[in-house]
């Protein structure tokens, strides 16, 4: 398990990662990828008990985790690539054509990490709950993880499956909400509120719990809060509250930066503030 | 060859019997179900493994989501419900999370077609051959009776990748014989003829075998065969026959526009262009009616494909 400061150190190359990434293709979603990179780096490098170099889809014998909100790719690509998933290396072909680094993730191109093709809101959990399944079938005591969008609330299917895994008490499977309060055409409460979100899945069954996804401290500790509400025989859900755009200061606090992709200038301007710990790629 | 009527029985009651005989071979096989149990005949299974059945509610997308997910832990994953929720309805999840992402799931749909009878066109899907087949990676399969909807059930469990599995609500003529192999891609020449060729799949090889024989009294010698895998469709079966015979019948039970007739004529126009004859849905949706009665008049009787062979060979 890595500590703290490591997993701090981490998650700044992650970010500059995200920044170069997105820049290198001038296309992807460089808010959300940077708002949640707190949580892919604690899960990755800390929670969950996973076999970086013997990548297998089945997933037996270890936790998984599946991304949802498919459009924070960047994120999802640079954690894989720096826990030893892929060469990093790899990171510089994203978005660009016969890459393994789609712009959502698939997995078509055999992607080492990618259990499932993402974009498409709303479908995440859904599979989650399936892989959940799987593991209890297969009397896997490992967890399933699965990280979904605020705005993807929105999605029908997404209450299909709330209610499903609350109804069945579900406990092998936590599921994380990217609470950023901002969606694609502006704050979620304006373009359509979600009302009481924590109300709403503990009506679903589902036991609740808040954090500061931006906060290293806490999200490790949720992580272990969570794992240990794991069992109980209801499906969990945290409520991350993130700031998009996190770590790059004119990124924060808009909208603006959700599938933008900085120039030169901005990209210079972003990297400035994030520490180059590991080596870029 | 003459081929003889064992019983009347439904394609569906094929599925399910079919369900529970490949549960007990593979216990990898698990099955969903979006409240339709009785519908699907899904009944045997549910008793015999109910750690491996999962009732899922009206929730067909969440459905197709979490056997996606199953697949992911080494399972085959049966989805059961009508044929119009296991593909208009959830076109985006199977596209996306079964298709583009190579899951093993094998969507299984019932009450396809106008013989879905009374309930009318809501349910009546008449598209889903065409929205499946155009997926990449998908297999699609309408068996033609209850002995092959149960082969069929049994034989998708052993190929890797997505399947449609498209089967009927009436009991219809069961007349393949149990000991007649079913091979996924494999067209099966039922009659011989020189004269015109008949390519039909699912309800419709009975009335096609009934439209041969009229024929034959007319002094047309048909061939037919029953293509129960339209994708991947046996090329090499329909050059075989339409190079022998010069001239093409498609007889399905579905639309016009993108169904089993399409995937002929695509195939003739680019090797070997001849006359193609299409028995099939024109453009329209359904009605609630009698199975007979909407068969009749949406052109898709043993008197439609006489009709349309006699073209076929006027057009030679």
């Amino acid at each position: 398990m890595t500590d703290i400061n490591d997993l701090k150190n981490i998650a700044s190359q992650v970010r500059r990662d995200i920044v170069r990434m997105v820049h290198g293709c001038q296309s992807g979603h460089p808010g959300g990828s940077l708002g949640c990179t707190d949580l892919l780096v604690a899960l990755y490098f800390n929670q969950m008990r996973i076999k970086p170099e013997q990548f297998s889809m089945d997933g037996t014998g270890e936790d998984v985790f599946f991304l949802s909100n498919g459009h924070i790719s960047p994120l999802f690509y640079s954690v894989l690539a720096r826990r030893g998933f892929f060469s990093v290396a790899e990171l510089a072909t994203f978005r660009k054509l016969h890459s393994r680094l789609q712009g959502h993730p698939a997995t078509m191109e055999g992607l080492p990490g990618i259990r499932i093709a993402s974009g498409s809101l709303g479908q995440g959990l859904s599979v989650a709950i399936g892989a959940a399944w799987a593991k209890k079938l297969n009397k896997d005591n490992h967890l399933v993880y699965v990280l979904m969008g605020d705005g993807e609330q929105q999605e029908g299917q997404i209450w299909e499956a709330a209610l499903h895994a609350g109804a069945r008490g579900l406990d092998n499977l936590i599921g994380i909400i990217d609470y950023n309060g901002q969606q694609i055409d502006g704050p979620v409460d304006q373009v359509m509120s979600l009302g009481d979100l924590k109300a709403k899945y503990e009506a679903f069954g589902w036991s609740v719990i808040v954090f500061d996804g931006n906060n290293m401290e806490e999200t490790i500790e949720t992580l272990e809060i969570a794992r240990q509400y794991t069992g109980k025989g209801a499906p969990i859900m945290l409520l991350m509250k993130t700031e998009m755009g996190m770590g790059v200061d004119f990124m924060m606090g808009t909208h603006k930066w959700h599938g933008s992709a900085p120039n030169d200038e901005q990209k210079d301007a972003a990297l400035a503030q994030l520490d180059e710990t590991l080596g870029d790629y | 060859m003459e081929l003889k009527v064992i019983n009347y029985q439904d394609t569906r009651s094929g599925f399910g019997a079919g369900l529970l005989e490949v549960g007990k071979k593979n216990e990898k096989v698990v099955a969903l179900c979006a409240d339709l149990i009785g519908s699907l005949k899904m009944d045997a299974f549910v008793k015999e493994f109910p750690e491996r059945f999962f009732q899922m509610g009206i929730s067909e997308a969440h459905m197709i989501g979490m056997a996606a997910g199953l697949t992911i832990g080494g399972y085959i994953p049966y989805t059961g419900t009508f044929a119009n929720f296991s593909t208009g309805r959830v076109y985006d999840q199977i596209r996306q999370a079964v298709a583009y992402s190579e899951k093993n799931v094998k969507i299984c749909a019932s009450h396809a077609g106008l013989t879905l009878g009374e309930d009318g066109a809501t349910h009546q899907i008449l598209e889903d051959i065409g929205l499946m087949k155009m997926m990449p990676g998908m297999t699609v399969i309408v068996p033609c009776d209850y002995n092959q909807t149960k082969a069929a059930t049994i034989a998708i469990a052993d190929h890797e990748g997505p399947v449609y599995l498209r089967f009927g609500r009436p009991k219809v003529p069961n007349f393949t014989t149990e000991d007649r192999p079913f091979i996924i891609g494999k067209a099966d020449v039922l009659c011989e003829g020189t004269d015109v060729s008949i390519f039909a799949a699912g309800h419709m090889v009975w009335k096609a075998y009934e439209a041969v024989n009229q024929l034959r009294e007319e002094g047309i010698s048909a061939e037919l065969i029953n293509i129960h895998t339209i994708k991947p469709l046996d090329v090499e079966a329909v050059m075989l026959s339409a190079s022998k015979t010069k001239c093409v019948v498609t007889a399905e039970e579905h639309q016009m526009n993108g169904g089993l007739g399409d995937s002929i004529a695509q195939v003739l126009s680019r090797n070997l262009p001849l006359p193609v004859e299409m028995v099939a849905v024109k453009d329209v949706f359904g009605q609630s009616g009698t199975p007979e009665e909407l068969m009749a008049v949406y052109g898709l009787d043993t008197s439609d494909i006489v009709a349309a062979a006699k073209r076929a060979v006027a057009r030679k």
